[in-house]
């Protein structure tokens, strides 16, 4: 790997796990490899990227910094800002929209006492508006950890919501 | 490769023959057919993102863009149907749609190609009545204003980072509508040629920081110049505005500079109007400077001048000039200097050795065309830092690296360039030789080599690593090869034996050897004869004058400075100046007055600098390039030209009777056609060679890009942009640590019973046992730039 230079941001386990992605792509396209870079170092920093971060995993790949920040910049899926140890992301794209996605929003945005993009004052609910998820048949639709939680009513999140630690 | 047939396609009913695989808008462009375009640009690759150049093509079912469509045999296209000025004005109006459309105080404002092509394409009304999108402006440095806002992403710029200069600054970040231009984290460009963005910006997105709101493009008057300040010789449109430079940009040349220009060449112009500028004539009587005029400033020059000689012999005269003179200018103040009956006379300022002049080529630059440097398979770098030296040549080194170029450095710093190093050897000054010599001895062993016997004998004791087989192997690789020397090759302590084996070793690869001269004009001025071995146009002299550094030790009564600021572009500072101020008698011809200038000088002659003079500049290729004045001198300031036939005329010599500039230069270039070139170009062969460095701190020294020369030093918006250097040392980390010195501390820099205090910086490029402390800088002016002699370093 490239020499890191002075402090770098990532922490040993995030450089193994990136070491890990690097070595599926030829030797010179160690670019290839910075989505999956920003998602690890991503999880190792509580769930959010910061420029510092972001310019680590160019430095360590070897790519200049600006193609990092526009990967980062580009996709919903890394957060520039600190996030709530629960991400919740509600889809509005057309079906779940059809499906009642706009009334279960004004839902959650009340229940959690918080807007679109914001996270809770105790820092345990990030809530984020997101493109189709691919899950159109179970609409509407929110993404959680990794997970889909389908068909949901009003009622239904609340519960999920409460199970929350 | 065979040549390839051409197919025959039709484009608004013309006939044309044009090579299978270009795209549309290139058969287009050469058949002079308009198609508009925003990303599109021909130095560029194809990002097909802007929309603006669909065309309609038959048996297509939709319009397609001319710049991503590859053309096929028997291709009909119409830039003009129905459909495609549909499909024109519908793009237009989306490109429209987040444009403030604040024209009237948009700095491209009548030259700008969204207006033009909207004027062209687009509805006179928007039917957008929605929120427009705002982007905030981004500090990228002194040089380029920004006002994303108006940013249509056509992404040219970022294109422009990436693949032309190779630095990936400037990105798109953000998605869709948010989709931003910028750095991201702020900061300046790091480019030598970064303001050519200005000129790809359709828009008035990137625009002349230093141009900003001073001038409309349409009250502009346009004169063409060549740039003054490197051995390309980049072809420029000077831009004034009532008489005065208001800008500078490239004019297109395919065999120099491409469409491109160095910031340098670029942004110089700011120093024409320096507060230094001398407007009057000034002579200095009874020790106070007086203004005077022209007719007094020149008589109180003559009489000077010739009491010196009257009461001493004319060879205690020297004339000493910069090599960013015109030809005319050299070949005036040789002849004037040479009809008094002195030899002394040099431009080369840098150089301290002087031992090869009689044996080698009065003029050496480029055997191959700037151009040819592209297609070469191999490229020998020594003592060079091309980028920063000749940005130009820095470019095409760049694009051949692209096409698969091998390049090996042999350096006395770890530059960064923007094209890969193969083999690279980074070693002090004195070492670089030694590792030449490894390196040439390697190559005439591989190769069996027994035509340079004398040289192999000088070699016999040197030992050769692995590192200088690798070398050697590579430039024995197939293909054009070319070695060049720059800057600290050319103004080694023992250049004529870098010269040698440099010459040597390109002769054993079966390449050429080209010098990468200092100035802009410094072939030009061995021709016209400002060297004190060869008149001018070859001819031999009875017995050499002094050279540049025999003139400074030699304690002359009288001198004639042309352009020149001794303390920063000479190699000795401080004994340039301690010889002129014991000088009985010296004129300065200069565009500016400094207070140094002040303290030696009798009287100051203030001539016209680049862009207010005629002249011509002779590029490293042997190219002479003619230009006239593009605007008005100020105040009472003269071409230099016309300066020295007056003083000529006032000595009352023969032959000074121009009336125009072109004379002079005409007269020289007859002589130069007709010139014999039997360079005794034999081998100067030393009796040996050296390589110790005779000091235990060797430093190493060279004007940073901004501080070259008088007019670039004045350059303010230059000196602040992202890649101005200041006046420093720079250590390696070990040599630092040995020193006990840290980075970032004061450290007193002493030699020679002179001492300066700098701020230390670690520095990686810096081989140890080095240290780098630039030379051009007020501050460092009185340490000796090749000079052996020890500077010791201490703590402040
Ligand atoms: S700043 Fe100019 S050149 Fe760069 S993407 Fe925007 S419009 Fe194009
Ligand atoms: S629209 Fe919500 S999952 Fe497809
Ligand atoms: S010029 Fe063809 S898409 Fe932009």
């Amino acid at each position: 790997m490239n020499d890191v230079k002075e402090k770098s941001a990532l922490s040993q386990p995030a450089r193994e796990e990136i070491d890990k992605w690097v070595a599926k792509y030829p030797e010179d396209k160690a670019q290839s490899a910075v989505i999956p870079a920003l998602h690890i170092a991503q999880k190792y920093n509580q769930g959010s990227l910061t420029d510092s971060i972001i310019e680590s995993v160019a430095d360590y790949l070897g790519i200049p910094k600006i193609a990092a920040f526009e990967v980062a910049t580009f996709y919903s899926m890394y957060e520039l800002k600190p996030v709530g140890r629960h991400k919740m992301g509600l889809c509005k794209s057309i079906s779940c929209m059809l499906m009642g996605a706009d009334e279960l929003g004004d839902h959650l945005q009340k229940k959690l006492g918080i807007k679109f993009g914001e996270t809770t004052p105790d820092g345990k609910v990030t809530l984020k508006e997101v493109e189709c998820l691919g899950a159109c048949r179970h609409a509407p639709v929110v993404h959680m950890h990794n997970r889909y939680y389908e068909s949901l009513t009003p009622e239904k999140a609340d519960e999920l919501i409460e199970g929350l630690e | 490769m065979a040549e390839q047939e051409l197919v025959e396609i039709e484009i608004d009913g013309k006939k044309l023959q044009v090579k299978p695989g270009s795209m549309i808008i290139e058969a287009a462009d050469d058949a002079d057919i308009k198609i508009p375009r925003f990303c599109y640009h021909k130095k560029l690759s194809i990002a097909a993102n802007c929309r603006m150049c669909l065309v309609d093509v038959e048996k297509a079912n939709k319009p397609l863009p001319a710049c991503a469509t590859p053309i096929m045999p028997g291709m009909v296209v119409r830039t003009q149907s129905k459909e495609a000025l549909v499909a024109q004005r519908a793009v237009m109006e989306f490109l429209l749609i987040n444009h403030p459309l604040d024209c009237p105080i948009c700095d491209q404002g009548g030259e700008c190609e969204l207006q033009d092509v909207a004027m062209g394409y687009g509805k006179s009304v928007s039917r957008y009545t929605e929120g427009k999108r705002s982007v905030k402006d981004k500090d990228i440095g002194s040089l380029v204003a920004t006002d994303m806002t108006r940013c249509i992403l056509c992404t040219r710029c970022v294109r422009f980072g990436q693949e032309v200069i190779g630095l990936p600054e400037l990105g798109a970040t953000g998605r869709g509508e948010h989709t931003e231009i910028g750095t991201y984290i702020e900061k300046s460009l790091t480019s030598e040629m970064s303001g050519n963005i200005i000129d790809l910006c359709p828009v008035g997105a990137l625009t002349s920081k230093p141009f900003r709101f001073k001038a409309r493009a349409w009250e502009l008057e346009q004169g063409t110049s060549v740039a003054p300040h490197d051995c390309v010789g980049s072809n420029i449109y000077v831009h004034r505005h009532r008489d005065k430079v208001m800008r500078v940009v490239p004019k297109d040349d395919e065999s120099i500079n491409e469409c491109w220009i160095s910031d340098r060449d670029r942004f110089s112009y700011e120093g024409l109007y320096h507060e230094d500028r001398l407007t009057q004539p000034m002579i200095k009587k009874e020790g106070a400077w007086q203004v005077v005029d022209w007719q007094e400033a020149l008589t109180f020059a003559v009489d000077g001048l010739k009491k010196v000689i009257d009461d001493n012999t004319a060879a205690q005269l020297a004339a000493v000039a910069s090599p960013n003179s015109t030809v005319e200018e050299h070949y005036l103040l040789q002849k004037l200097v040479r009809g008094l009956g002195s030899h002394n006379i040099d431009h080369r300022l840098r150089q301290t050795d002087f031992s090869d002049q009689l044996a080698t080529p009065v003029s050496a630059g480029l055997p191959i065309s700037i151009e040819a440097i592209e297609t070469q398979e191999q490229i020998l770098l020594i003592g060079s830092d091309v980028q920063r030296e000749q940005p130009i040549v820095g470019h095409r080194i760049r694009r051949a690296y692209l096409r698969g170029t091998n390049v090996c450095v042999i350096n006395p710093m770890d530059y960064h360039f923007n094209f890969d190093v193969k083999e690279k050897i980074i070693v002090s000054p004195s070492t670089m030789l030694q590792e030449l010599a490894a390196v040439t001895k390697a190559v005439l062993d591989q190769t069996q080599n027994t035509r340079h016997g004398k040289v192999a004998d000088l070699l016999k004791q040197v030992t050769v690593s692995d590192s200088h087989q690798r070398m050697a192997k590579q430039l024995l690789g197939a293909g054009d090869k070319v070695v060049l020397l720059g800057a600290h090759g050319l103004n080694h302590l023992h250049s004529s034996q870098i010269k040698l084996l440099a010459n040597t070793l390109s002769q054993a690869i079966s390449g050429q050897c080209g010098y990468l001269t200092e100035g802009a004009n410094a072939t030009g001025a061995s021709l016209a004869g400002a060297i004190p071995h060869r008149c001018a146009a070859n001819l031999g002299v009875a017995k050499s004058g002094l050279d540049a550094k025999q003139i400074w030790q030699s304690q002359l009564k009288a001198f004639i400075l042309l352009n020149l600021e001794p303390e920063y572009d000479c190699a000795d500072p401080q004994m340039a100046l301690a010889s002129l101020q014991q000088a009985n008698f010296v004129v300065s011809l200069s565009p500016y007055m400094t207070s140094t200038m002040k303290d030696y000088a009798n009287v100051i002659l203030p001539v016209c600098p680049f862009a207010e003079t005629s002249g011509t500049f002779v590029n490293i290729e042997n190219k002479w390039q003619s230009f006239a004045a593009a605007a008005a001198p100020q105040g009472e300031a003269r071409p230099g030209w016309k300066v020295l036939r007056v003083l000529g005329n006032l000595f009352e010599q023969e032959g000074f009777d121009y009336t125009v500039s072109t004379e002079v230069r005409d007269e020289l270039k007859v002589a130069v056609d007709g010139m014999t070139m039997t360079q005794t170009n034999q081998d100067h062969i030393p009796s040996t060679l050296n390589f110790s460095a005779n000091v235990d701190l060797e430093r190493i020294a060279y004007p940073p890009i901004y501080r070259t020369d008088n007019l670039v030093r004045r350059g303010e918006s230059l000196q602040r942009s992202g890649i101005a250097e200041a006046a420093a040392v720079h250590l390696s980390a070990n040599t630092a640590t040995q020193m006990n010195l840290a980075d970032c501390e004061q450290v007193t820099v002493k030699q020679n019973g002179q001492h300066v205090n700098l701020p230390l910086h670690v520095d990686g490029r810096v081989p140890d046992n080095c240290v780098y402390i630039p030379s051009g800088f007020a501050e460092t002016a009185m340490l000796g730039v090749t000079s052996p002699a020890a500077l010791t370093l201490e703590r402040s």
